[in-house]
């Protein structure tokens, strides 16, 4: 069986952990409009990363991820800074400190590699994550460390909501607002970083959007988005990996995405009342049922002006009223009992259709 | 300096020019993200075009690339016009799902050639006085410098020339459309010369730190004028300057030239950020400390001017306990006071203070106003 694969179970597991948390507190930033801060942490975890393994001299995962996540922090600090102190907007902040970093990062990964002991391969792992690399205790590690945030939402999540949706009245209320934004820029952080192992900083934005742009479409309520879009990170994680495994030379993170991608396309075309085929039938229902409306007010009116001796009137008649044909919509009338065809092929309106066009 | 120092440099001083002038608009128009998105679907261009040609020297790689970057910012708009989603997650979804397809492309059917993604995301300025660029006998120089040198040419001219255009698009699209301007066109002229920089730049620096040399000048600029002709010169000279100084420093400090050029526009907008003039962190901070001085300055003139000539004013204008009228700290009266006596607002005798003329009527005035 397919999970019976030491490996696989293994770096399904992770994925399963990474994508419940990360789409969790992603639906967070995706409404606050901040849906790239996860980009501007990853790359900006990259000097952590560094700094952390020159300083230990050590590849243990929690002081990387540590190392990760206070520059990654750092780095969504200056990025709220100049945007409140600067006129500087918010996607140049971004983008600006995201490539800095990124920069110190790469100037820091030349010293280390300059090292006897050090082996190439760091950086590469850093941008597209190495899931196949995931061990036993890295999967402990993002389910631990993943459980603590998600607890800490989920005790903050009165906060949290009015954070993402009115943090003025929170203010009013008297919650600390500046203090809950720390705290989810934290959280998020928290979830960016301990996604890198598993499909890189390029990718991990997506691991963020993804699950909350297709759950958004599902559900107007906030505990639900939360809560699918966390399903759905799981779903597109062990997705992602199985595939990967299955296939040769197909990288897991990449293919994460992939996933996760389709999962979004799905949701924008078919959930129900906001997909764009629901948007779609509906709109072309209500034409239809306009459209149905017009010729039997036409036939009305027609009768209306001929006075009751009318014979019916002719397809051609009417559709010259409506600038159109119908023909189908005279059928469909029909069917339903409100006009019927004479045995001539003139149309006229039955009881139950003069009555449906008194009532209005 | 070889020629080869000066061979990067020269490829380094041009990508930053080049990068600058868009990068300017995108930081006006808000869309900076958007280079970042285009510097990595360009990836699945350059793949794509690979397997057509079969080489990784064809031209074709690059306008391949350039189209990918336009296909990324067509493919963001197209979701943004669903409504489903906002601007900032549309990006955060287009890029990564190319990118994603990129990167599987390349590692199913393009593994042992030399298209590495290291490669196109980090460059190698390095090695690039390496690959030539020849005609005939004739040496033409390095090809990243001859192909960024056309780039910047190609920039600068339709800069120059849809320049009415840009301005009027970016700070008011309502406006333009009105007056007939297409501002869609527009912005698909500037995504192109984007894209079309972005891919020339990324043999250079790699499409991450491209994100740099586009937004950190422009950033740092708009902090310092409000023309953007000034922005413009500004940029550039802040991208050119940027370049040498990361080249010098990498120099130092034996590292990789494009993460110190990345380092130092993150450097250069910080030093603007902290200490500009007018809008410096450290030069408000004056400000506002002045100000309030002034203010205090201005509390000390009235309320003398309140009680002078009166009987009280033995109590109420002595130095010794102003702290308890005016509700200072000892530190303040005594910083006030000696500022307000600089200023010649006030004179002291025996502990006692008085108005100076230019006080009283610093004190009227406040009170008129």
């Amino acid at each position: 069986m397919l999970f019976d694969d030491y490996t696989v179970r293994t770096v399904a597991l992770g994925a399963a952990g990474l994508g419940i948390v990360s789409g969790a507190l992603g639906t967070f930033a995706v409404l606050r409009r901040q849906a790239l801060v996860g980009d501007a942490v990853s790359h900006a975890a990259l000097p952590g990363i560094v700094l952390a393994y020159l300083v230990t001299g050590s590849k243990a995962s929690l002081g990387l991820l540590l190392g990760a996540a206070i520059t990654g922090f750092l780095a969504v600090l200056l990025v709220t800074a100049v945007i409140r102190t600067t006129r500087v907007k918010a996607d140049a902040a971004l983008g600006l400190w995201l490539a800095s970093f990124f920069g110190v990062g790469l100037v820091l990964l030349t010293f280390v590699q300059r090292r006897p002991d050090a082996s190439q391969a760091g950086l590469d792992r850093f941008l597209f994550g190495q899931a196949a690399t995931v061990l036993r205790e890295d999967v402990w590690t993002i389910a631990i460390v993943g459980a603590i945030a998600l607890s800490v939402l989920a005790l903050a999540w009165k906060q949290m909501k009015l954070l993402a949706f009115d943090p003025d009245f929170g203010t009013a209320l008297g919650l600390r607002m500046r203090l809950a934004d720390v705290l989810l820029t934290g959280l998020l952080v928290v979830a960016t970083v301990i996604g890198l192992q598993m499909v890189g900083a390029v990718l991990m934005s997506a691991m963020l959007i993804a699950p909350t742009a297709a759950a958004r479409q599902w559900s107007d309520r906030l505990g639900r988005v939360t809560l699918l879009a966390g399903l759905f990170g799981a779903v597109a994680g062990v997705v992602g990996a199985v595939a990967s495994s299955r296939a040769e030379r197909l990288p897991t993170g990449p293919t994460i995405v992939l996933a996760v991608a389709a999962i979004v396309l799905l949701s924008f075309l078919f959930a129900p009342t906001r997909g764009i085929a629901m948007r779609w039938l509906r709109a072309r229902s209500r034409r239809g049922r306009l459209a149905l409306n017009a010729v039997l007010e036409s036939v009305g009116e027609l009768e209306q002006q001929h006075g009751s001796g009318s014979r019916g009137h002719a397809a051609e008649t009417i559709g010259a009223l409506i600038a159109g044909d119908p023909r189908v919509a005279l059928e469909q009338l029909a069917r339903r009992g409100l006009v019927a065809r004479t045995p001539d092929g003139l149309w006229t309106l039955t009881v139950r259709g003069r009555e449906e066009l008194d009532r209005r | 300096m070889t020629s080869g120092q000066l061979e990067i440099q020269a490829i380094a001083v041009v990508t930053a020019a080049a990068c600058a002038l868009v990068g300017m608009f995108l930081v006006l128009r808000r869309t900076s993200l958007l280079s970042d998105a285009i510097g990595h679907s360009v990836l699945v261009g350059i793949v794509l075009a690979f397997f057509v040609t079969g080489t990784t020297t064809s031209p074709l790689l690059l306008v391949a690339a350039a189209a990918t970057g336009v296909v990324t910012v067509a493919l963001v708009d197209l979701v943004v016009r669903t409504r489903l989603v906002r601007e900032d997650a549309a990006i955060g979804l287009v890029f990564p799902t190319l990118f994603s397809i990129g990167v599987i492309l390349v590692s199913r059917y393009a593994d042992g050639v030399h298209l590495d993604t290291d490669a196109v995301l980090l460059g190698e300025l390095a090695f690039a006085p390496f690959d030539r660029l020849v005609i005939g006998d004739f040496d033409l120089g390095p090809t990243s410098l001859v192909v960024m040198s056309v780039v910047l040419v190609v920039v600068l001219l339709a800069v120059a020339l849809i320049w009415k255009e840009l301005a009027l698009t970016t700070f008011d699209p309502a406006l333009a459309l009105a007056l007939g301007f297409a501002p869609t066109l527009v912005n698909y002229v500037l995504m192109s010369l984007v894209s079309v920089t972005t891919v020339g730049a990324f043999n250079a620096v790699g499409s991450i730190l491209v994100v740099a040399l586009m937004i950190a000048p422009g950033a740092t600029a708009y902090l310092l004028t409000d023309s953007m002709k000034m922005m413009a010169a500004l940029s550039v000279a802040i991208g050119v300057g940027c370049a040498i100084g990361g080249y010098w420093l990498s120099y130092a400090v034996d590292a990789s030239i494009a993460g110190c050029m990345a380092a130092m526009c993150g450097a250069a907008f910080a030093v603007v950020w902290a200490l500009g003039p007018r809008r410096g962190l450290l030069t408000a901070a004056r400000r506002r400390a002045r100000q309030k001085l002034e203010f205090a300055e201005t509390m000390l003139a009235i309320h003398l001017a309140h009680h002078e000539a009166l009987p009280e004013a033995a109590v109420e204008n002595r130095v010794a306990n102003l702290n308890h009228h005016l509700g200072w700290s000892d530190q303040v009266v005594a910083q006030v006071v000696r500022s307000a006596e600089n200023r010649g607002l006030v004179v002291q005798r025996d502990g006692m203070l008085a108005l100076t003329e230019t006080g009283r009527a610093l004190a009227g005035e406040a009170l008129v106003r």
